[in-house]
């Protein structure tokens, strides 16, 4: 190389190196707005839900504007791919680059506990109202994870086994998808439907994205049980809930379903083969609640679609942090003082209809409804209220202490009571 | 021939400095940006030794890296040993899959080839997906693995830096050696140098073994870097994308694959700023570059020095 091309690719470099520069004095200059960074799955396997987490979000602060204590909102929304190690990366980026004071969203376990390693490393505040493994507010607490409007999976079927044994259930046999959400979620019911003297026959663990269930529905149907626990969630609870109606069971065997079966993100689409399911969950877009119902047709008119879990949870997220940002006039920087009004938040407006607060370890407690499916006058189906389990908190009826004892649920551990 | 040596000479040394300072030009986020484009430059070049040296184009280098990086992680997180050991067990584990792959593929070549260490590749992935109490399944294993010193992402940077130029000299040194041009003349005729008295089955057999070692390094580096993994870091995804990385920069040379490896990380980063239809771009840049650069960027642009004049660095480094 000579001297003339030698030094141009030094003042090339030089340029390189001082737009770069001057790209951050910009973005550190804009420190007045409160910047948050939004992981949502826009492609990959649960890209419909991560479009539902982003509107849900959206519609909150399009509601409410985008100024809390004088201070402007920026929300940097990021695509997680699916995927843990894209997850990460983005994470990465958010908080180094575009200096996110703080991160909410991602709907896969295996992304959140990816984005939770992350944070426990630095500090950064991270809620999840999503992703639902258990231990993360459990026996491996990070105290800058907290699950704002979230839940933890085997929360919320425990009421769903005592409803399941008062109608008269005594054998059940268990079918669920092949991963931790599964274990967690069944774990919760088999636990708690075995300790009242409920028996679980048989345990199906079938992998994610299953196309044909018969094998399973037909030792169902020869098995004599008198209820099915079924979770499954996307695809996979449309394919089931359309089979398990073909073979002839509905109306048969009662399914008792975890919170994903009927979600509206999967029924939207089904016809009467998901009526008259029960499950249970904290929210129930069917309530005659006047909040739940008004947050129901506000959520029909923006987007004319009934409201999933995750655009319901996404939007009290948006409105317990709101509350949050309020309570610390805005300065978000203060990470302790932010993580301290979150966690000591009642949240009395929020689409519940009910007041939520979080127990000591970061996850809200909830009143918990039995849902039915239930045909609207239009024709839609949709989940209505049968019971009410007042104040349930992810360690059910247990003691904290005793219950982080025992082994976290697993495909070899159900917690099951012999 | 001293100049174009000395020229060799002084690009290495632009090269060697630009990583040096590179952390001072590039702070914060994009330093670790950095710090993964060499980890993977590690991986494109360790498949280019294959894909580009050896004419047998593997699609399972993402799981010998990934194991590498899955065994780092059990090591350190759930026994709580030695990052050192683990890096260590490591290695050692990518190779030993690096042998029993070599052992059922080398005897396959061209499409057959392809399929096979697919098949293999795909053997981990389930491997990692279902064997729940080890791998942690879909979860996969979390955890910091970097001691105390390596904390700072800056510190990281050099370490990886340093690693980089060592395993780039090493691999450049073992592809100019006779061995690396026996298996350059497998490439170009397999028959002749079994006619010649090569053994072709195990020159093939240590070159996928010495890929696979190197493979093996980067997996480890990455779980410095990352602090996880889960069953997409051994997915097809991974191993098709090292490729891309080795093809698009130029297989054939090494320095094609560290090209590769930015060029893609670069794009990725940059290119999901304004779309989340980031894959689409880079498929896009995939097919322009087959359909107008095929040798890769390092060939176009030898082709292009060749045609206005100068001769490229005298017959290639690489």
């Amino acid at each position: 190389m000579d001297r003339r091309r030698f030094v141009k690719s030094l003042s090339a470099a030089a340029t390189v190196a001082s737009v770069s520069s001057l790209a951050r004095t910009a973005s550190a200059q804009s420190g007045g707005n409160i910047r948050i960074g939004l992981l949502a799955p826009l492609t990959g396997v649960l890209a419909a839900g991560g479009k539902e987490l982003v509107e849900g979000f959206e519609l909150f602060w399009k509601q409410n504007g985008t100024t809390v204590a004088g201070r402007r909102i920026e929300i940097i929304i990021e695509d997680d791919a699916s995927n843990p190690d894209t997850a990460l990366q983005k994470a990465r980026r958010l908080v180094e680059q575009r200096d996110a004071h703080f991160l909410v969203g991602n709907i896969l376990a295996n992304t959140g506990l990816a984005v939770a390693e992350y944070v426990k490393s630095n500090g950064v505040p991270y809620f999840i109202s999503v992703v639902a493994a258990d231990d993360l507010t459990q026996r491996k607490r990070i105290p800058n994870v907290v699950r704002v409007a979230g839940y933890t999976a085997s929360q919320m079927p425990r009421p769903l086994a005592e409803f399941a044994y008062k109608r008269g259930a005594r054998k059940i046999i268990t079918i669920s998808q092949d991963y931790t959400f599964g274990h967690e979620q069944c774990g919760g019911f088999a636990q708690t439907f075995s300790e009242m003297g409920g028996s679980i026959v048989q345990q199906f663990w079938h992998p994610i994205n299953t196309a044909d269930f018969s094998p399973y529905l037909a030792q169902i149907q020869s098995s004599g049980v008198d209820g099915v626990f079924v979770m499954e969630t996307g695809a996979d609870a449309n394919r089931m809930l359309q089979q398990y109606s073909n073979f002839g069971l509905k109306g048969k065997i009662p399914i008792y379903g975890a919170m994903n079966l009927t979600d509206q993100s999967v029924i939207r689409t089904l016809g009467p083969e998901c009526g008259g399911i029960f499950s249970s969950a904290h929210f129930c877009e069917g309530s005659d609640n006047a909040q739940t119902r008004k947050f129901v047709s506000d959520y029909e008119k923006a987007y004319s679609k009934l409201p999933s879990l995750y655009g319901f949870s996404q939007y009290a997220c948006a409105m317990w942090i709101n509350e949050a940002m309020k309570q610390i006039s805005g300065k978000v920087e203060d990470r302790a003082a932010l993580l301290k009004a979150v966690n000591g938040i009642t949240l009395e407006n929020s689409p519940l209809g009910r007041p939520v607060k979080m127990d000591r370890y970061g996850n809200p407690i909830y009143d918990v409804f039995i849902r039915e499916t239930r045909v609207r006058a239009d024709g839609k189906f949709w989940n209505m209220p049968v019971e009410v389990f007042p104040q349930v908190s992810q360690f059910g009826k247990y003691d904290p202490e005793t219950y982080m004892k025992q082994p976290s649920y697993s495909r070899t551990f159900q917690g099951i009571k012999k | 021939m001293i100049s174009a040596l000395k020229r060799r000479a002084l690009w290495v040394g632009l090269g060697l400095f630009f990583v040096m300072v590179l952390p001072f030009i590039f702070t914060g986020y994009k330093t670790s940006i950095a710090t993964e484009i060499l980890i993977f430059a590690i991986l494109a070049m360790s498949i280019d030794i294959l894909a580009g040296h050896s004419g047998r184009t593997p699609l399972c280098h993402g799981a010998i890296f990934g194991v590498a990086t899955y065994v780092v992680l059990y090591y350190v997180t759930v026994t709580g040993g030695s990052v050192w050991v683990g890096s260590l067990l490591g290695i050692l584990a990518a190779v030993l899959t690096a042998v029993v792959f070599a052992l059922l593929a080398i005897r396959t070549s061209g499409v057959y080839f392809i399929l096979l260490t697919l098949a293999l590749g795909m053997i981990v992935w389930g491997l990692c997906l279902r064997w729940t109490s080890v791998t942690g399944g879909e979860n996969g294993l979390r955890g910091t693995v970097r001691p105390e010193w390596l904390a700072n992402q800056v510190h990281l940077y050099y370490f990886v830096a340093v690693c980089f130029v060592v395993l780039t000299y090493a691999m450049w040194r073992f592809v100019n050696s006779p061995f690396g041009q026996t298996l350059k003349g497998i490439r170009e005729s397999e028959s002749r140098m079994r006619t010649l008295g090569y053994d072709v089955s195990i020159h093939l057999f240590l070159g996928f073994t010495v890929s696979g070692l190197f493979a093996g390094i980067a997996g480890a580096l990455y779980a410095f870097f990352n602090s996880f993994v889960s069953p997409s870091t051994v997915a097809l995804a991974q191993s098709v994308e090292g490729l891309l990385m080795a093809i698009v920069g130029g297989a054939g040379s090494l320095l094609g694959a560290i090209i590769g490896s930015a060029l893609v990380i670069i794009l990725e980063n940059a290119v999901s700023l304004y779309t989340e239809r980031w894959l689409m771009v880079l498929g896009f840049m995939f097919i322009i570059t087959m359909l107008f650069a095929p040798q890769g960027i390092v060939g176009a642009v030898k082709s292009l020095m060749t045609r206005y004049g100068r001769k490229p660095a005298q017959k290639s480094s690489q």
